[in-house]
């Protein structure tokens, strides 16, 4: 027998807000994280729009209450995984197995490239306390530490769909009665590296970005994280926890087309969505809602819409990519988006997707641009892709 | 929850031992003059088509060439799942980039590096290579990085949602890892005599990678069972290692006398091998103990070089000679526990039979 997965609370961080209630304001009112960069050093300041969280690594420190010299992913993660925790009502776990799962694609390296301009002249120049956290395992444990999780910490990174597969694992340590309490997710924090690495592949936009639009021109990179609260039936129960929605379906596969580029008929996002239907038990027809991956370059969005045109024509649930918001987190969208999805099926949202102008001519459907109030959401779709072919796609259900 | 049996159809990898192919445990040890052990490397031609390999870091050829040689063993084409744990991932590519950020200061850099830099690079190229649609997950944590992919492909295999997953171990040293981790004090200045003698702080570096062929179904020929994985961080003490290692024997029905060989993670540096000289001289008294870092160096993801060890053990029935000090009895080998830890952090152990 396996144990149904209940989703008990969400937390996040992005560049439209400190928490969840700062980034509902934000999608209500339209207002995206967009803009020039202030914290990150690069060359690209002024050409690269990004979605940076307006704050110094001083003030994380004091928001996240963690040494100022931790990397900005470990704050990042800190913040938004201490809001699921308080935002589930839970303050002890009561002896319970706990877990903390969580992802990111490049762990320290916000600290690693200020260290290895010292040290790539000179091997033994360069602070080590900057590398100390390179390691992608190593915001985790030192976040599971923080957060006193103790019977299992792990680290996932599938590069852009990282988090999603963190929360998939998560769920499946639940189902299986290895853990009873677990907080999935994932965080990135903006760096040089990931920004060159994008503008070197020619898919950042120079300005804000477009996503599932005819003139789309390529992705903004964000940063952020975002956390969900998972729970057996016992642990409800002990802890007292009303639990808002359950994670009904989950799925990954693998593209198999290239290291960067999507198939153009989107097999991978393809076999994702049909298995999390699958496996949730659900028909197209009954969701109400895709969370978008969209990131916005001409590759992603045609093969996503090209994968979800095979799925589910003639009928097409609302959509959208609030990736036009927090731009692409990486390693934290898929756990952003997965608490966008909660607080969808939760409170009746649907997002926006911003600045659409003109709808891809060869898609029959066109996102959702309003932000739209008290809607019956049952089943939500939340879709993460990735480089290396990694496709995941969750669904978040009302109970 | 009932438990499946599952089976290692097969393993190989790639490592500073001649470990990739070997149906059997190599009797000869390669020695490595340094405090570093490089990988023995196979000719990749033989593997992995040629116009392929020009671009793939060394972690990606290792990881890569030893993923297809244990499906190749295990005769499968297609695994229903693709695991991988690495601590470090693409540290090649990702000094490169790095490096080239440096050098050109940010401007026309080609992408090449950067997109292998990903820590999921080994895991789809193998998906890639395969052309395989199926589950495809990567685990980074530190040295729990290979023991989360085996616990998620146990999972799996329980879930009986697939039939066999491929799951492998794989890290890489560079010059750089090496002189970083050198400047943490991990590394001796130099190799002794003997490694576990010694009695001096630090250990010597390795790197591998490992592959093995996890199944629900007994195949034709089947290497070992996997019975149990467990790990488990900071234990106070070794009385809550020895509680970990009674527990996880238990929930097995068994009790330590059933153990034949016991593999430990003995590395050589004096704090961190406190533990296991503790825990010979209580829980593994009597039984037969023996270490494998001598023979790969110490990594993060070194845990997956013992289970393919204990698996070569298990299948033969014996401990070559050259491993063991102890006068072992001519009484087939059928039990094998493997406890290592990782900088004294991150600790596991893997139960093993015979099939």
């Amino acid at each position: 027998m396996f144990n149904p997965v209940y989703i008990a609370g969400a937390g996040v961080i992005a560049s439209i807000g400190d928490n969840v209630a700062g980034c509902m304001l934000s999608l209500e009112n339209y207002r995206d994280g967009i803009g020039e960069m202030q914290w990150l050093q690069s060359v690209h300041q002024h050409q690269l729009p990004v979605a940076e969280i307006k704050k110094s690594n001083e003030e994380l420190a004091e928001l996240s209450k963690l040494p100022v010299n931790t990397i900005r992913t470990a704050m990042l993660s800190k913040i938004a995984a201490t809001e699921a925790l308080s935002n589930s009502g839970i303050t002890d776990f009561m002896g319970l197995r706990t877990g903390f799962v969580s992802a990111n694609s490049v762990g320290g390296m916000d600290k690693t490239e200020n260290f290895f301009q010292h040290f790539s002249k000179d091997h033994n120049a360069g602070r080590l306390r900057n590398v100390v956290q390179h390691e992608c395992g190593s915001a985790t444990q030192f976040v599971a530490d923080k957060l006193g999780i103790q019977h299992l910490a792990t680290t996932i990174s599938t590069a852009c769909s990282s988090s999603a597969n963190a929360i998939f694992f998560g769920a499946r340590l639940v189902r299986n009665n290895i853990l009873d309490v677990v907080v999935a997710g994932g965080a990135d924090a903006l760096t040089k590296f990931t920004l060159n690495g994008f503008n070197s592949l020619m898919i950042l936009d120079h300005l804000p970005c477009q996503p599932f639009d005819e003139n789309r021109r390529g992705l903004n990179l964000g940063e952020g994280a975002g956390y969900i609260v998972m729970v057996s039936e016992k642990a409800a129960k002990i802890l007292n926890i009303q639990p808002v929605c359950t994670l009904s379906g989950y799925c990954n596969a693998n593209d198999a087309y290239h290291q960067t580029a999507s198939s153009p008929e989107g097999t991978g996002s393809y076999l994702a969505m049909k298995g999390a239907l699958q496996k949730s038990g659900l028909q197209p027809g009954d969701i109400n809602y895709i969370n978008l991956h969209g990131t916005g370059t001409k590759n992603n969005d045609i093969a996503e819409g090209t994968a979800i045109k095979n799925l589910f024509q003639p009928q097409y649930p609302k959509m959208s990519s609030t990736k036009s918001f927090t731009g692409h987190t990486l390693g934290g969208s898929g756990g952003i988006e997965a608490v966008f999805s909660v607080l969808s099926v939760q409170q009746g949202y649907i997002y926006p997707n911003l600045r659409l102008e003109t709808p891809m001519a060869e898609l029959p459907f066109t996102p959702e641009t309003r932000f739209l109030k008290n809607v019956n959401v049952n089943h939500v779709l939340s879709n993460s892709f990735g480089f290396g072919g990694n496709c995941t796609s969750l669904i978040f259900s009302k109970l | 929850m009932e438990k499946m049996k599952i089976y290692i159809n097969a393993t190989t990898g790639i490592s500073p031992q001649e470990s990739f192919g070997a149906t059997v445990y190599p009797e000869s040890i390669t020695q490595h003059p340094g405090n570093w052990f490089n990988s023995i490397e196979p000719d990749y031609d033989t593997i992995i088509d040629v116009k392929l390999i020009r671009r793939m870091s060394r972690i990606i050829k290792m990881g890569a060439a030893a993923a297809l040689k244990c499906l190749q063993q295990a005769e499968i084409k297609m695994p229903d799942g693709i695991i991988v744990g690495t601590a470090y991932g693409c540290l090649q590519d990702t000094e490169i980039f790095l490096q080239r950020m440096i050098d050109y200061n940010e401007e026309l850099l080609t992408p090449t590096a950067f997109i292998q830099s990903t820590h999921n690079t080994v895991g789809a190229q193998i998906a890639l290579l395969l052309q395989c649609h199926h589950y495809n997950n990567t685990f980074v944590h530190k040295g729990f990085s290979f023991e989360s992919a085996l616990l998620d492909a146990i999972i799996l295999l329980n879930e009986n949602e697939m039939n066999n997953v491929l799951v492998g171990g794989v890290d890489e040293l560079t010059n750089s890892s090496f002189d970083i981790l050198s400047r943490f004090s991990l590394y001796k200045k130099s190799l002794p005599g003997n490694l576990y003698t010694s009695k001096t702080k630090g250990t010597i570096a390795g790197e591998g990678a490992f592959f093995f062929l996890l199944s629900n179904l007994a195949a034709k020929k089947n290497m070992a069972v996997l019975n149990a994985v467990d790990f488990f961080y900071k234990p106070q003490n070794s009385d809550i290692i020895a509680d970990k290692i009674n527990a996880l024997l238990s929930s097995q029905g068994l009790s330590m006398n059933d153990i034949d060989v016991i593999i430990t993670g003995r590395n050589g540096d004096i704090n961190n091998d406190a533990l296991y000289d503790t825990l010979e001289q209580t829980v593994f008294t009597g039984r037969t103990v023996i270490n494998f870092k001598h023979l790969c160096g110490e990594y993060p993801t070194a845990g997956a070089y013992a289970v393919w060890m204990a698996a070569l053990m298990l299948k033969e029935g014996k401990i070559p000679q050259a491993l063991s000090s102890q006068k072992t009895g001519n009484e087939k080998i059928r039990t094998a526990l493997v406890y290592n830890h990782y900088l004294n952090e991150h600790h596991s152990l893997f139960l093993l039979t015979a099939c």
